[in-house]
């Protein structure tokens, strides 16, 4: 199982990277969210597959008893994805900013910031 | 958009989720659900009631401005958080209350992660709410 | 002693929340203000415990390192923090004159304290991951500030400021997923034992390679920094001042921390590296410096080339490049924050900050001319000012392990800093003003916020400058206990206090 994530985390690395160097910013924010997810992935398969029962204690206990999921990638995951959420919703609007006030999706033709010399 | 079917379709929709998001809000400890999914429940009945009638009535519905409900929202959880060091416990320690607590019945279960958790609730509802009226009131 | 940490992290929250309730009156203004004294005073609190004991931690919601989310606050921290604070209530004062009553209703104090919070939180982090996190706390303030205007500039220079950080960000959070998949652990302290038990050590390199890249980009070193000239003449004053001071050094720190106590399996290999990147970083920098013309571009160029230094003492490794790099850090975000405050100063003076079209300076304000000079100077190097000492301390520790080129480089590099600080001087403060404008520093509305900060920086670089052995003891303290981090581990993992 953990290969087969990793064959996918490939490929979800592959099309970013493809779609990244795109010169729309549009699609190189899709690539950069094909990316997130290929980092949240690796989380998970970092903190292996552990199939088993849900890490719950039970009660009067400390620890969990048996083979339990590592819930700590989980938790890290949930918190990635909660926080790449806010950036790119934060990243599209800016995108669409852009689009309304320099008039392109084109990033070579943003050179408002940094004019071309003459 | 002035269509009566969908707004008064949307209406109802906006109450029932707006119901579900507390339910799920409450249910969080222990099962799936928690602040943050309920926030972006809530948040989407707004934006289904923004979407019918428009963003100045789903702002009115809402009373107050997001940005100041996510103000608001981060004060609760820093707020929950804080007050485990009223116990004198490390800080954002959860403190527990069982109210009405028998040999074998929990009763019911009050805590400071619970107050921490509907602050995270209105954080997510109003950065998502002053993220998505933004845009709808740009295009 | 769990206050002392949380203080200086609660503090701007509070501050941000409040100022962010307020922020259609003018009293959000004040509440930031009161916010970083507040803040400043207890991050001097933070320092005194730590110059007393050495290390402290103490473990959120109770649960024990390695498991829960660890603040450790060891000597580098704290003095950044301290920094940190600083900074903040200089740049808090010099709001109320340089921001807008609609940048403010936009939340401009609420995103500032945010993005100091996230300064102090990364800072006083013991996790990786919990690091992770502050840097989001921190990107997420300055998207909001850096496009605060909503000018065509600000949006073209948000978005690649925002594109290339993002990548960083994905990286630096690839690269937690392979060492937690490795190590199983994200703590620091948990880390640098881990370290030496893992087996494929060679795997181990290429993520810290991973990291490198990702705090690179964050600290500007070459060839990563593009992001740092397109957008950081675009802000307002006070933020790109803050900017410039605080936010490429939360790189610079996190490329210390992790290469000292975590990735020191390799130093033949990733030193070597980060060697070549100083001084390509160094020499890049300074050129780019040269062919602009602009008050702001230029010292962009300039946190580049001297972000170059910091990484050649952390490069060379050894306990006097160290105190180097360390000192160098402290003195930087200071005089850095302190000139851009100045090109605010000159800009409202002059209306503008093309240093062709603008001049006269010196003539009708040499008060401003002399606070110009101070940090200047102390960016260039000259005794016996702040910057001679940090340039000296790692030049002379390049020599000690007789690399003479690079110690040339270094000197060189020195040198050219001086040109374009001369360009500045001789085209905004020297020549007359080409439209006749007498700038005079009478005119300046609200004054007083203007110029207790920066001469209150000045003030701080000279101190530095006259008397900087205190500060180089306290270097080297420093950078013992990050050559051995003994203290730091016991003190995290041991009994929490």
């Amino acid at each position: 199982m953990e290969q087969l994530l990793s064959v996918l985390i490939g490929i979800l690395v592959a099309s970013a990277v493809y779609l990244m160097l795109a010169r729309n910013l549009l699609r190189f924010l899709f690539g950069l969210i094909l990316l997130s997810n290929a980092a949240n992935l690796t989380i998970f398969v970092g903190g292996r597959l552990t199939p088993g029962a849900p890490p719950l204690v039970p009660d009067g206990m400390d620890a969990p008893i048996g083979d339990v999921a590592n819930a700590l990638p989980q938790a890290l995951v949930l918190t990635a994805i909660v926080i790449g959420f806010g950036l790119f919703a934060f990243a599209l609007i800016l995108a669409f900013r852009a689009y309304q006030s320099l008039g392109t999706l084109n990033t070579d033709e943003m050179r408002v910031a940094e004019p071309k010399e003459n | 958009m002035n269509s009566v079917i969908l707004i008064a379709g949307a209406r109802l929709q906006a109450v029932l989720l707006l119901v579900f998001s507390a339910y799920m809000l409450l249910r969080g400890h222990n099962a799936p659900g928690g602040g943050f999914i309920g926030g972006l429940i809530a948040a989407t009945g707004f934006v289904v009631y923004a979407i019918a009638c428009g963003t100045a009535d789903a702002r009115k519905a809402l009373r107050f401005d997001p940005g100041s409900i996510a103000g608001a929202g981060l004060g609760i959880a820093l707020f929950a958080g804080l007050m485990a060091a009223l116990w004198g416990d490390a800080l954002f320690t959860g403190q527990w209350l069982f109210i009405g607590e028998t040999e074998d019945d929990k009763g019911i279960p009050l805590s400071t992660v619970l107050i921490f958790d509907i602050g995270v609730y209105l954080v997510v509802l109003g950065a998502i709410l002053s993220i998505a009226f933004s845009l709808e009131e740009a295009v | 002693m769990s206050w002392y940490l949380t203080l200086p992290l609660v503090i701007p929250f509070v501050a941000s929340i409040i100022a962010y309730l307020l922020r259609s009156s003018p009293l959000g203004a004040w509440v930031s203000i009161i916010g970083s004294g507040l803040g400043l005073i207890a991050s001097i609190a933070l320092m005194a415990v730590v110059l007393d004991a050495g290390v402290i931690a103490g473990q959120m919601g109770n649960w024990p390192a390695p498991f829960g989310i660890t603040l450790v606050a060891d000597l580098l921290s704290a003095v950044m923090v301290l920094i940190t604070a600083i900074t903040g209530f200089a740049v808090a004062i010099y709001a109320l004159s340089d921001i807008t009553e609609r940048q403010a209703k936009l939340g401009y104090h609420a995103l500032f304290q945010i993005l100091l919070a996230g300064v102090t939180g990364a800072f006083l982090t013991g996790d990786l991951f919990n690091l992770y996190v502050w840097f989001e706390v921190m990107l997420i303030a300055s998207f909001g500030l850096l496009i605060l205007n909503g000018g065509k500039e600000q949006i073209d220079g948000g978005v690649k400021y925002v594109a290339l950080n993002l990548i960083s960000t994905i990286l630096f959070l690839t690269g937690i997923g392979l060492l937690y998949g490795m190590t199983g652990t994200l703590n620091f302290a948990d880390l640098a034992l881990k370290v030496e038990e893992v087996e494929n050590q060679g795997l181990l390199t290429v993520v810290a390679m991973m990291f490198m890249v990702a705090f690179g980009v964050k600290a500007a070193v070459f060839p990563l920094f593009f992001w740092l000239p397109a957008a950081y003449h675009t802000p307002s004053f006070a933020v790109s001042a803050v900017f410039a001071g605080l936010l490429t050094k939360v790189g610079v720190y996190a490329l210390i921390r992790m290469f000292t106590m975590v990735f020191d399996h390799d130093i033949g290999f990733t030193h070597t590296v980060l060697l070549w990147v100083a001084c390509f970083t160094m020499v890049i920098g300074v050129l780019g410096a040269a062919a602009q013309s602009d008050f702001r571009k230029i010292l962009s160029f300039h946190i580049i080339s001297q972000i170059g230094y910091m990484i050649l003492g952390l490069a060379l490794m050894t306990p006097l490049a160290l105190v180097g790099a360390v000192f160098y850090l402290v003195h930087h975000i200071i005089v850095k924050a302190n000139l851009f405050l100045i090109a605010g100063i000159a800009k409202r003076l002059t209306g503008g900050t093309e240093v062709y079209q603008i001049g006269g300076l010196y003539k009708s304000a040499p008060f401003l001319a002399i606070l110009f000079l101070i940090p200047a100077f102390s960016l260039a190097g000259f005794p016996p000012l702040s910057g001679f000492w940090a340039k000296y301390i790692i030049v002379k520790a390049t020599l000690d392990v007789e690399m003479w080129f690079v110690a040339f480089i270094a000197l060189a590099v020195g040198l050219m800093t001086i040109y374009s600080m001369t360009k500045i001087w001789a085209e905004a403060f020297w020549k007359p003003h080409p439209d006749g404008i007498e700038p005079d520093l009478k005119t300046l509305p609200n004054k007083p916020a203007q110029i207790i900060p920066v001469a209150g920086l000045a003030i701080l670089t000279i101190i530095i400058g006259l008397n900087p052995e205190p500060f180089v003891i306290f270097a080297e303290r420093t950078t013992a206990q990050l050559l051995d981090p003994t203290a730091y581990i016991t003190t995290v993992l041991g009994e929490t206090p």
